[in-house]
C-alpha cells in the first residue's frame, strides 16, 4: 500500500538531504514568508512544504502529476481536509493508549505490543475506506484515482476479517513449536516458528504416543540461568513472527504517516491559494519545459512573499525571455530589480515542486538546481573580508553546479572596485554560460553588463523610470545605461522631502 | 624452481626488521607505511616494509609479483584466499576456548572445510590466471602438487561428507515454561511466513528491524548442550562420523601455504593503498633500478603521503619531474615558501625507498639509484629560545650525518640553518656543500639561499614556481631553472578557484 501523492512511483523521502545552498536560497528568496503563509502556524505543515518546495522535481511528468492532484484538491477542499485528519487522530490514539514498541527488548513483548497497535490502526483504516467510498467519484487526477482505488481494493471486508483472525492466533496460548537445524559448530540455527500439523490439535499432550522418540527435560525450579536460556530459545523462535507483527504495525503507522506527510503539502497549497485569493492576486498552473531548453515567458509575474508581507496586491511584470541564457537586469535603485529577481526564483521553485505560481501565466524551462548569490549586508563570521566572503560563497556554489542549473546573482562582486568586480563577474558568468548554466544577474557594474551586449542569448532588462523620474517598479527590456540612478534616489530623499510635508498640511 | 618465499628469490630468508628507519618521520613514510599496514594488523607486515633491498635481482623478483597482482582478477583470487585463511585461524582459536565436545568438534570441522575450500579455490583460480612472475609461478606449482596429494584429497572429501550428514539433521523443540522436548521435525509449516503474507501489503520503505539480535554466540549454555545431546541421540550416525574424522586429522594447515598467506599481503596491502590514489588519476610505475648508475630521472612523480591525504578531495596533486646527468649529484631547491619545496624533498626520498622495497613508485616513469642508506635532516619545529643552541644542535646533527654518509648514500637536507643569520648560514652551507661534493653522494638540499645552487657543476638548481599569468599563484611545480628569488602574495579570486578557466574546469559538462 503506497500513498504516492507526491510522486507517481514513490513516496517522498523526508530524510533526503536538502540540496546544497538551501539556507542561502531560503534567506535570499525570503522563503520562510512563503512557508509560514502555507503552514498557517502548523509546524508540521511548515516542515513538509519547506522540504517539498526545496526538493524540486526535474521531470516534467512528475510535475504534471502533482499539478493534477493539486487541481483536485482545489476542487475538493473539504474532503481533503477530512482525510488529512485521519492519520492525525490515529497518532493521538496511540499516544493516549501508551502504545509503542520503542524500548521493548524481547521478541515475546515485541509481539504483544505490535499486536495491540495493529488493532487500533485497523479501526482508522476502516474509517478511511468509508470516506473514500463516499467521495471517490469527484476526483479526476491520476494520483487520487490510484490512491482511492488502492484503498478500496486492499482494505476490503475479507482482508479485515483475516487480520482479526491472526491477531487472535498470535497470542500462542498452547506453547511454542520451533524447528531448528545444526549450524556451524553444531550450534542450533535456523529457528523457525511452526504451525502444529492439523491433525494434532492437542499436540502437546499427544507427544508421548508418537512413534518417533521425543526426549524431554524439566528444568530445576531454581535453575534461573536455564530458565533464561530456554526463554531465549523461545524468543529465537518467536523472533521472526514478532518482527513481522511489529513491522506490520510500523508499516501501517508509516502508511498513515506518509499519508499525513504528503497531504500536508497540499494542505499548505490550499492555505496559500485561499490567502492569495483573499488578496485578489492571481495564481496559475505554469507550463514547464525541458531543462535543456531555454524558455521564460510570463504575464503578471509577482513576488508572492512581497504580496504576503504587504498583505495587498503588488506590481507584476511581464517577461519574454525564450531562448535566453542570461538575463541581465540593470537600472534604478529601488526600481523593483530585487523583487523581480525574487519573483523569478520563487516561480521557478514553485513550478518545480508542482505548485501553481504567482502570475497570470508562466512558462519556463526546468533547472537542475537553483542557487542564489545575493549581496550580503555584513559578514557574520568576520573571519574574512567582504569580498573574500562573497567569493567564498561563490566558490561553494560552483562546487555544486552542474549544467542546466540556474543561478540568481544580486549585486554580486560589488564589494571591490568596479574594474576588478566587473572582471571577476565577467569571468564567472562567461564560464557559467559556457557550462550551460542559466543566469540572472542584477548589477550596477556597467563595465560588466555591457560586455554581453553583442550576444543574442542575453536578455537585458532595466528598472523602468518615467521621463519625470518616477519609478513604476516594472522592468522593461533595455540595455544597461552607464549611470545608475543613485543620484535621483538621493534627490528624492534629500530634496523632495517638502512634498509629503506639504501634503500633510493639507 | 622450488618455492620458498614470495618475497625473496633466493633461498636465504630475509631477516625482518622491527624498527622503523630513522628518516621515516621526515619523509612522511611513517604515515604511508602505517596506513598501508593499518588494515592488515593480523599479518604483521611492518617488518617487510622496514627492510629495503639493495639486490637488483630480488627487487625484480618482487616487481614481477607485484605486476602480476595488478591484474584485478588475480588480485580478487588472492583476496578471497586471504579472507578464508583468516577465517580458518579464527575458528581454530575458537575451538581452544569451547567446553562441550560436539561443539568443539563442530567448529574444528568448519575450520577444515574453509581451509580446503580456500586452497582448492586458489588452485582452480590460478590455473586460469596468466602468471608471469617467477614467484607466483613457483607457488602455483607448489600448490598444485599439494592439492593433488592423496592426504589433501581425503581430508577434503571426508570433511564435506561429514558436514553434509550433519546438515541434514532437522529437529523440533517444543518450549513451555520450565520444560522442553526435542523430537524430529515432521514437516510442520512456517507460521512466520504466513503472518508475513497477511501484512505484506503495508510493506513500504525501510522500517526498523525488530529482529532482536539474539547473537549467534560462539559458546553454548547447558540448555543448548542438552538439546545437542538429545539431537545426537536422535541422529547417532552423523555424530559418530564426526568423532572418527576429528581424531584422524588433528593438524592440517601446511606451513608453506601459511607463510605465503602472510607474505603475499605485502603486495596486496601496497596495491590496495595506491588504488585510491590511482583513481585520482595519478600514475605509478616500476622503476628501473641500479646500484651503480646515478643518472636518475623521474617523470610526473609526487609525494605519496600528500596524495593519500588528498585522495578523496578534488584538490590536485601536482606532479614533478627531475633528472640528473653526469656529473650532477646535488639538487638545490629554492623559491617561494609554501611552494612545494619540502614536498619535493620528501618525494625524492620516498621514490628511492619505495623502489628499494620492490614496489611501484609514485610517478609516470623512473630510473633510480639504490642507495646504501637514506639520511635526512629536516628543520624541527623546536622552540628557538636561543639561536646559538639551535644552531649548535643543527650542526651536531649534520656532523652525525656526515660521519655516516658514504658515496652510495642519499642525503636530504631541508632548510637547515634557517634560523640563523644569512651570513652564518651561507658560510656553513658552503662548508657542508664542499664535503658532500667531495663525497659524490646524491643529495637534495632545500634552501632559501640561491647561491648554493651555483656552487659547481655537481649542483642543479630547481625552483618552486608561480603561475606565469598571475605571479601570486603557486603552481607547486618545482622546475629546473636558475633561482630568481621572487616574492609573492595570494590573489583572492584565484585562491577561490573562480577564474574563467578554473570554473570551467570545476563544472563538468
Amino acid at each position: 500500500m503506497k500513498v504516492f501523492l507526491l510522486y507517481p512511483d514513490r513516496d517522498f523521502d523526508p530524510e533526503q538531504p536538502l540540496p546544497p545552498h538551501t539556507d542561502n536560497v531560503v534567506q535570499d528568496l525570503e522563503l520562510n514568508t512563503l512557508f509560514s503563509a502555507m503552514a498557517q502556524g502548523d509546524a508540521f505543515v511548515f516542515d513538509v512544504v519547506k522540504r517539498v518546495i526545496l526538493s524540486g522535481l526535474e521531470d516534467l511528468r512528475a510535475i504534471r502529476y502533482r499539478q493534477d492532484i493539486l487541481r483536485d484538491c482545489l476542487k475538493n477542499t473539504q474532503v481533503i481536509r477530512e482525510i488529512y485528519q485521519i492519520p492525525i487522530r490515529a497518532q493521538e490514539s496511540k499516544r493516549k493508549q501508551w502504545l509503542g514498541i520503542f524500548g521493548v527488548h524481547y521478541p515475546s513483548n515485541i509481539l504483544t505490543s505490535g499486536r495491540n497497535m495493529l488493532e487500533v490502526y485497523f479501526g482508522f483504516l476502516k474509517e478511511l475506506r468509508g470516506i473514500v467510498d463516499t467521495h471517490v467519484h469527484k476526483f479526476e487526477s491520476e494520483g487520487f484515482r490510484r490512491f482511492f482505488a488502492m484503498i478500496q481494493k486492499e482494505l476490503d471486508e475479507e482482508y479485515l476479517a483475516t487480520v482479526a483472525h491472526h491477531l487472535k492466533v498470535l497470542a500462542f496460548r498452547g506453547g511454542v513449536l520451533v524447528s531448528a537445524k545444526l549450524g556451524k559448530g553444531n550450534e542450533g540455527t535456523n529457528y523457525v516458528l511452526r504451525k502444529p500439523n492439523a491433525d494434532d490439535r492437542n499436540w502437546v499432550a499427544r507427544l508421548l504416543p508418537r512413534r518417533s522418540p521425543a526426549y524431554s527435560f524439566k528444568l530445576h525450579p531454581r535453575d534461573d540461568h536455564g530458565a533464561r536460556a530456554l526463554g531465549e530459545l523461545k524468543d529465537r523462535g518467536l523472533n521472526r513472527a514478532a518482527n513481522v507483527v511489529a513491522q506490520a504495525a510500523e508499516h501501517v503507522e508509516s502508511f498513515l504517516h506518509v499519508l499525513r506527510w504528503e497531504l500536508a503539502f497540499y494542505i499548505g497549497c490550499l492555505n496559500l491559494a485561499k490567502t492569495l485569493d483573499d488578496l485578489g492576486e492571481p495564481i496559475t498552473f505554469p507550463e514547464p519545459a525541458p531543462a535543456d531548453e531555454r524558455v521564460l515567458s510570463g504575464r503578471g509575474l509577482y513576488d508572492v512573499t512581497l504580496a504576503l508581507t504587504m498583505g495587498q496586491k503588488v506590481v507584476g511584470n511581464d517577461i519574454a525571455g525564450d531562448g535566453k541564457d542570461l538575463v541581465m537586469i540593470t537600472g534604478a535603485n529601488q526600481g523593483g530589480k530585487s523583487t523581480f529577481l525574487r519573483s523569478i526564483g520563487l516561480a521557478q521553485l514553485m513550478m518545480q515542486c508542482g505548485m501553481f505560481v504567482p502570475a497570470q501565466s508562466f512558462s519556463a524551462n526546468l533547472c537542475r538546481g537553483l542557487f542564489t548569490h545575493f549581496k550580503r549586508e555584513e559578514d557574520a563570521s568576520m573571519q574574512s573580508g567582504k569580498f573574500d566572503e562573497e567569493l567564498g560563497r561563490m566558490s561553494a556554489i560552483v562546487d555544486a553546479l552542474t549544467p542546466n542549473a540556474m543561478v540568481l546573482f544580486n549585486e554580486s562582486f560589488a564589494a571591490t572596485n568596479e574594474q576588478e568586480g566587473a572582471e571577476i563577474a565577467r569571468q564567472v558568468v562567461r564560464a557559467l554560460l559556457e557550462r550551460r548554466i542559466k543566469v540572472f544577474f542584477v548589477t550596477h557594474l556597467y563595465e560588466f553588463a555591457r560586455r554581453f551586449l553583442e550576444q543574442d542569448n542575453v536578455l537585458f532588462l532595466r528598472a523602468e523610470r518615467k521621463p519625470d523620474g518616477t519609478r513604476t517598479f516594472k522592468l522593461i527590456e533595455g540595455e544597461p545605461l552607464p549611470t545608475s540612478y543613485g543620484p535621483d534616489l538621493y534627490h528624492r530623499i534629500f530634496e523632495m522631502r517638502t512634498v509629503p510635508d506639504e501634503a500633510e498640511k493639507r | 624452481m622450488t618455492f620458498r618465499s614470495i618475497l625473496c628469490d633466493s633461498a636465504g630468508i630475509q631477516r625482518e626488521a622491527t624498527d622503523q628507519p630513522a628518516f621515516f618521520g621526515d619523509l612522511n613514510l611513517d604515515q604511508v607505511i602505517d596506513e598501508i599496514t593499518a588494515r592488515k594488523e593480523e599479518y604483521n607486515l611492518k617488518p617487510f616494509f622496514y627492510r629495503p633491498l639493495r639486490d637488483v635481482e630480488n627487487i625484480r623478483y618482487r616487481q614481477e609479483v607485484m605486476r602480476d597482482l595488478e591484474n584485478a582478477t588475480l588480485m580478487a583470487f588472492i583476496e578471497a584466499f586471504a579472507e578464508k585463511m583468516s577465517i580458518v585461524r579464527r575458528y581454530l582459536a575458537l575451538v581452544e576456548k569451547l567446553d562441550y565436545d560436539y561443539h568443539k568438534k563442530g567448529w574444528f570441522l568448519e575450520a577444515m572445510l574453509v581451509y580446503c575450500d580456500a586452497v582448492t579455490e586458489l588452485v582452480d583460480n590460478q590455473s586460469q590466471a596468466d602468471l608471469r612472475s617467477r614467484g607466483l609461478q613457483a607457488f602455483r606449482e607448489y600448490l598444485g602438487n599439494y592439492v593433488r596429494s592423496p592426504e589433501f584429497e581425503s581430508l577434503k572429501t571426508e570433511a564435506q561428507q561429514v558436514k553434509a550428514r550433519l546438515g541434514d539433521v532437522k529437529y523440533c523443540v517444543i518450549i513451555n515454561s520450565g520444560r522442553f522436548s526435542v523430537r524430529k521435525y515432521e514437516g510442520e509449516t512456517d507460521y512466520s511466513v504466513e503472518t508475513e503474507k497477511v501484512f505484506e501489503k503495508f510493506r513500504q520503505g525501510a522500517v526498523k528491524n525488530y529482529l532482536v539480535d539474539i547473537g549467534e554466540r560462539a559458546g553454548m549454555n547447558h540448555i543448548e548442550a542438552k538439546i545437542l545431546e538429545f539431537v545426537a541421540r536422535l541422529f547417532p550416525e552423523p555424530f559418530a562420523a564426526l568423532d572418527r574424522f576429528c581424531s584422524r586429522h588433528a593438524r592440517f594447515v601446511d606451513e608453506t601455504i601459511c607463510t605465503f598467506d602472510r607474505e603475499i599481503q605485502f603486495y596486496v596491502a601496497y596495491l590496495e593503498f595506491i588504488a585510491d590514489i590511482r583513481r585520482k588519476g595519478l600514475p605509478f610505475c616500476y622503476p628501473e633500478v641500479s646500484t651503480t648508475g646515478r643518472q636518475e630521472f623521474v617523470r610526473e612523480a609526487f609525494d605519496l603521503a600528500l596524495a593519500h591525504a588528498l585522495r578523496y578531495t578534488k584538490k590536485p596533486v601536482v606532479c614533478n619531474d627531475f633528472y640528473l646527468q653526469e656529473p650532477e649529484r646535488i639538487i638545490v631547491v629554492s623559491g617561494p615558501n609554501q611552494g612545494g619545496k619540502t614536498t619535493f624533498a620528501r618525494m625524492f626520498g620516498q621514490l628511492h625507498y619505495l623502489a628499494a622495497l620492490g614496489c611501484p613508485v609514485p610517478g609516470r616513469e623512473a630510473r633510480l639509484f639504490l642507495p646504501d642508506q637514506i639520511l635526512t635532516h629536516f628543520e624541527r619545529e623546536e622552540d628557538i629560545r636561543n639561536l646559538r643552541g639551535k644552531l649548535e644542535d643543527d650542526l651536531v646533527r649534520i656532523h652525525e650525518i656526515l660521519a655516516r654518509v658514504t658515496p652510495h648514500s642519499i642525503l636530504i637536507l631541508n632548510e637547515i640553518f634557517a634560523s640563523t643569520t644569512l651570513e652564518d648560514a651561507l658560510f656553513l652551507s658552503k662548508q657542508i656543500m664542499g664535503r658532500i661534493m667531495a663525497l659524490d653522494a646524491l643529495c637534495v638540499w632545500v634552501t632559501f639561499i640561491d647561491e648554493l645552487s651555483r656552487l659547481g657543476e655537481k649542483t642543479v638548481s630547481m625552483v618552486s614556481t608561480v603561475s606565469p599569468e598571475n605571479p601570486t599563484i603557486r603552481t607547486f611545480k618545482i622546475v629546473r631553472k636558475s633561482a630568481d628569488g621572487l616574492a609573492y602574495a595570494l590573489s583572492i579570486a584565484q585562491k577561490h578557484g573562480l577564474t574563467y578557466e578554473q570554473i570551467k574546469e570545476r563544472i563538468q559538462s
